[in-house]
């Protein structure tokens, strides 16, 4: 059924006329052109397509696009703010914090929801928040020390 | 219609034509600097083992590079960015030779229109063999310039410096003149002969830390991966698929999903797609196709792989052999056998293998996420029936390789398909596409006899591999008496069948398998004894390089002798990877129990020879820890009868951070041997690293990997 469903995208109202069971990764991808959020298994398991839905991390693949109706939603594009980069991306690239990079906008959004819920979260804590979002190269210790500098950073505040 | 059985193989270089350099070469030749230059014979760089020697690398240095009227360096490569960092380690090398600033230089890899020949992005051979190709290009065109920078400024050329591409008289400092000014985009043509490249103790960029080439675009999410990529129109392909290998399809109705709006059904031979312009509804349409295949009965499944191996692996080659096993079996008071296995693993890298294939007045354009830019071109040329040069193979950024990438079945497909619909069509495996073609790495057979006399001493090696290929097979320890025999492995050398699905390439092929089961012999040897595991490597090691990143990692990580198995939980590994020496050392806790391990801390000393970006090697080896672990405890294909049972990440589980142990790494600076790879060489030892380390904390001597719950505990009930 098509569907016009109205969201907030990266701070923009964003209308869109599609069938409304489609997954939120699709639409974002090759009906708004937004890249940034990739496919890596389409069954939520690794976290690739992670995006922010009302603070909180969720699974684009698997989340429908009805099901973001009115609310806002946040994707890598729309993390830093007037051509600057997030205290996390800027830790990411500090750390070099990624290799082959495809994980790294999922890996990135996790952290930003993991630190919007809890500022200040000791490095067990990280890895708990975490552990749902894989990683082939194994860049895993850099992540975790970017987003222990990002979450120092931001002094708690995380916008 | 047949089973679709294209599996793909990796030949590398499949036939590359000789004649591609001069037009590469010509191609670039129509702006910036136009010199030519010999570089040392190409046999110096090949892969040291039976890749074969096929096109060489353009010998015009203006093929790697390019000096715009900005300043900038354009460098060009075939190399292709995997994550791995040769976008930037490529960059410091250039940089260094031709001494322009390392932020001058912008890289353009993998696109085989405007990128010199290469052979592939594979074996570690980025810095240690196309490194001195690019340092020798940079060389000559730095010395080009001086000349021509004499000439301008009418001063001898050895009295000129050049920092950041200006080329400045110390003596008189108001003379002074750009690369770019030099180059102004005329055409020159210079031979120069053996210019030497700079000396390691001159480097002023090698062997810093560099900012990753790739970093803002990664962290903003503007990367490009071939998934992201397309013109409008595109057209997603999702394609018919057979429910295991060798099977054959043997009835199809696609009339519900041609009924989507939009949809687009496709039969070419034995290619079935349906396609439509986003890729979800294509998946719908796909769902929507009703088959039938016959599948084939092969009896084998991933118990019965090893013996069947056994039994049809190729004849035996022996790769090294001296002294004589009759002698040794003589002398040796104690002889031990074993055999250890490994399974089938997965690349599973996070982006699935994608394509975009275009065709346009008669030549074909593809994007593709592979290793092999070059030998895809020549198999979509083949594939469509068109000359090599009508088709531009131009690889974005990868969304990680290990191998995986090195046959590229997508980019063929994509191809194929934008053939018969006269429109661009983007091929996006999912998930279980991309374990289903995966080429994994093959499972293995090591079979190992050996001896020691009554003092100790390791008298008799005899060492048989199966299907796991020879690189690294030959053991580098002191015994009088061995024998080293390959049968198969990763190459193709492989009979039809030996196989049930393709298999290829691993992050370091072959030498996994073979260090595991070494490294693991080694150690049982000295637990009969009796001796350290570290005193009894040492005590038969001459070799000074394996002997340095020993001695480094004992340090870092306070390595105290003790006889094992001790209770505490601690194993050591070493190994030589293609030039590359790295020795490792874990720490692991088992839980009797439930057999389960938590690998607590891993140290990892590394000898790579010239170290050119020391915190690319860092992450490179903290990569290689990390992802090891996947293949040590939990990653194995399973299947049966050519079906494979993992399809997704729930299943077969890879590495993730609630498993990271403390990772430790140290670069032992060796400036006297040229630069190797470093991407690759620790993980060869994370099988025996963990295996030693689980034998000495439980006294379970585990001979299988990966080493799950389930075979620690089966080890331990028998012990």
């Amino acid at each position: 059924m098509q569907r016009t469903v109205s969201f907030i995208l990266n701070g923009k109202p964003t209308r869109v006329t599609v069938d409304a069971e489609r997954m939120l990764l699709w639409v974002l991808r090759y009906d708004l052109g937004l890249t940034g959020t990739k496919f890596g298994c389409g069954a939520a398991l690794c976290g690739a397509c992670t995006v922010i839905v009302d603070k909180e991390a969720v699974r684009s693949c698997s989340t429908r696009i009805r099901d973001v109706a009115g609310k806002r939603v946040l994707t890598i594009e729309g993390l830093g703010k007037e051509g600057q980069l997030h205290p996390l991306q800027e830790a990411f690239l500090k750390h070099q914090a990624f290799q082959c990079g495809y994980c790294t906008s999922g890996m990135i959004l996790n952290a930003y929801a993991l630190l919007l819920r809890k500022p200040r979260p000791t490095r067990a804590e990280i890895i708990q928040g975490m552990d749902d979002n894989f990683c082939r190269c194994g860049s895993h210790t850099r992540i975790l020390d970017a987003i222990q500098e990002a979450s120092g950073t931001m002094k708690g505040g995380v916008q | 219609m047949k089973r679709d059985d294209t599996t793909v193989k990796v030949d590398p270089g499949q036939g590359i034509r000789a004649d591609l350099t001069r037009r590469d070469f010509f191609a670039l030749a129509g702006s910036g600097l136009f010199v030519y230059f010999q570089v040392e014979e190409l046999a110096a760089f090949q892969e040291p083992e039976r890749l074969p020697v096929r096109q060489g690398y353009p010998t015009d240095f203006n093929a790697y590079m390019r000096i715009g009227a900005d300043g900038r360096t354009t460098c060009f490569v075939g190399k292709v960015e995997l994550g791995q960092g040769s976008k930037t380690a490529l960059a410091q090398l250039l940089a260094e030779e031709l001494d322009v600033a390392f932020d001058s230089v912008d890289m353009v890899m993998g696109d085989t229109d405007v990128c010199p020949w290469d052979m592939g992005t594979f074996g570690s051979l980025s810095i240690r063999q196309f490194g001195p190709v690019l340092r020798a290009a940079g060389a000559e065109a730095r010395a080009v310039l001086v000349q021509l920078a004499a000439a301008r400024l009418q001063a001898p050329a050895e009295r000129l410096q050049v920092t950041d591409g200006a080329v400045i008289d110390p003596s008189n400092p108001g003379k002074r003149v750009t690369y770019a000014q030099l180059v102004e985009g005329k055409r020159i043509e210079r031979h120069l002969e053996k210019v030497p490249v700079k000396p390691v103790a001159a480097y002023t960029v090698v062997g810093q830390s560099a900012r990753r080439k790739d970093a803002l675009e990664k962290v903003s999410g503007k990367a490009k991966y071939a998934g992201d990529l397309g013109p409008p129109g595109t057209l997603h392909a999702r394609i018919v698929r057979p429910p295991a290998h060798g099977a054959t399809l043997k009835d199809i109705d696609t009339t519900a999903a041609g009924k989507i709006g939009g949809v687009r059904v496709v039969k070419d031979g034995d290619l079935i797609a349906v396609l439509h312009e986003r890729p979800d509804v294509a998946d719908k349409a796909l769902g929507l196709i009703t088959v039938q295949f016959d599948r084939a009965q092969t009896g084998l499944d991933d118990k019965t792989i090893f013996e069947h191996l056994l039994k049809a692996a190729p004849k035996g080659r022996v790769v090294s052999e001296s002294g004589s096993l009759a002698e040794g079996e003589k002398l040796a008071a104690t002889v031990i056998e074993e055999t250890y296995l490994n399974s089938y693993v997965a690349h599973a890298a996070m982006e699935t293998h994608s394509a975009v294939a275009m065709i346009e007045g008669g030549k074909a354009t593809v994007w593709a996420g592979t290793q092999t830019p070059f030998a895809v071109k020549q198999q979509v040329a083949q594939a469509l029936g068109y000359a090599p040069d009508h088709v531009r193979v131009i690889v974005p950024y990868v969304g990680g390789g290990f191998g995986g990438k090195s046959s590229s079945r997508q980019a063929i497909e994509a191809a194929r398909l934008a053939k018969a619909v006269g429109k661009p069509v983007q091929v996006v495996f999912d998930r279980t596409e991309e374990f289903f073609y995966d080429t994994f790495r093959p499972a293995a057979v090591v079979k190992i006899r050996s001896g020691l006399t009554s003092a100790g001493k390791m008298i008799l090696w005899d060492y048989n591999v199966y299907c796991a290929g020879d690189r690294e097979a030959k053991q580098f320890y002191d015994i009088p008496n061995q024998r080293t025999v390959s049968a198969g492995g990763w190459m193709g050398e492989n009979a039809p069948g030996l196989h049930p699905f393709g298999i290829g390439p691993w992050r370091a092929p072959s030498v996994n398998t073979n260090t595991f089961a070494r490294e693991s012999h080694i150690d049982i040897m000295a637990s009969r004894l009796g001796v350290d595991p570290l005193e009894f490597r040492l005590r038969h090691l001459s070799d000074q390089r394996v002997r340095g990143v020993l001695e480094a990692a004992a340090k870092k990580f306070d390595w105290k002798p003790a006889r094992t198995p001790s209770g505490r939980g601690v194993g050591v590994s070493c190994a030589i990877y293609l030039g590359t020496y790295v020795a490792l050392m874990a720490e692991v806790a088992v839980d009797k129990s439930t057999g389960r391990v938590q690998v607590k801390r891993v140290v990892c000393a590394q000898d790579e020879g010239v170290i050119v970006n020391p915190d690319g090697s860092h992450q490179q080896m903290e990569g290689s820890i990390t992802m090891g672990l996947g293949y040590a405890l939990s990653e194995e294909v399973r299947f049966k009868d050519g079906e494979i049972f993992d399809r997704n990440f729930d299943t077969y589980e890879i590495p993730r951070f609630s498993w990271l142990p403390k990772i430790e790494t140290v670069l032992v600076e060796n400036r006297e041997v040229p630069a190797s790879g470093c991407g690759e060489p620790p993980i060869v030892n994370m099988g025996a690293v963990i295996a030693n380390a689980i034998y000495d904390a439980s006294g379970a001597r585990v001979l299988q990997l990966p080493m799950v719950p389930a075979r620690i505990k089966e080890v331990l009930k028998r012990s």
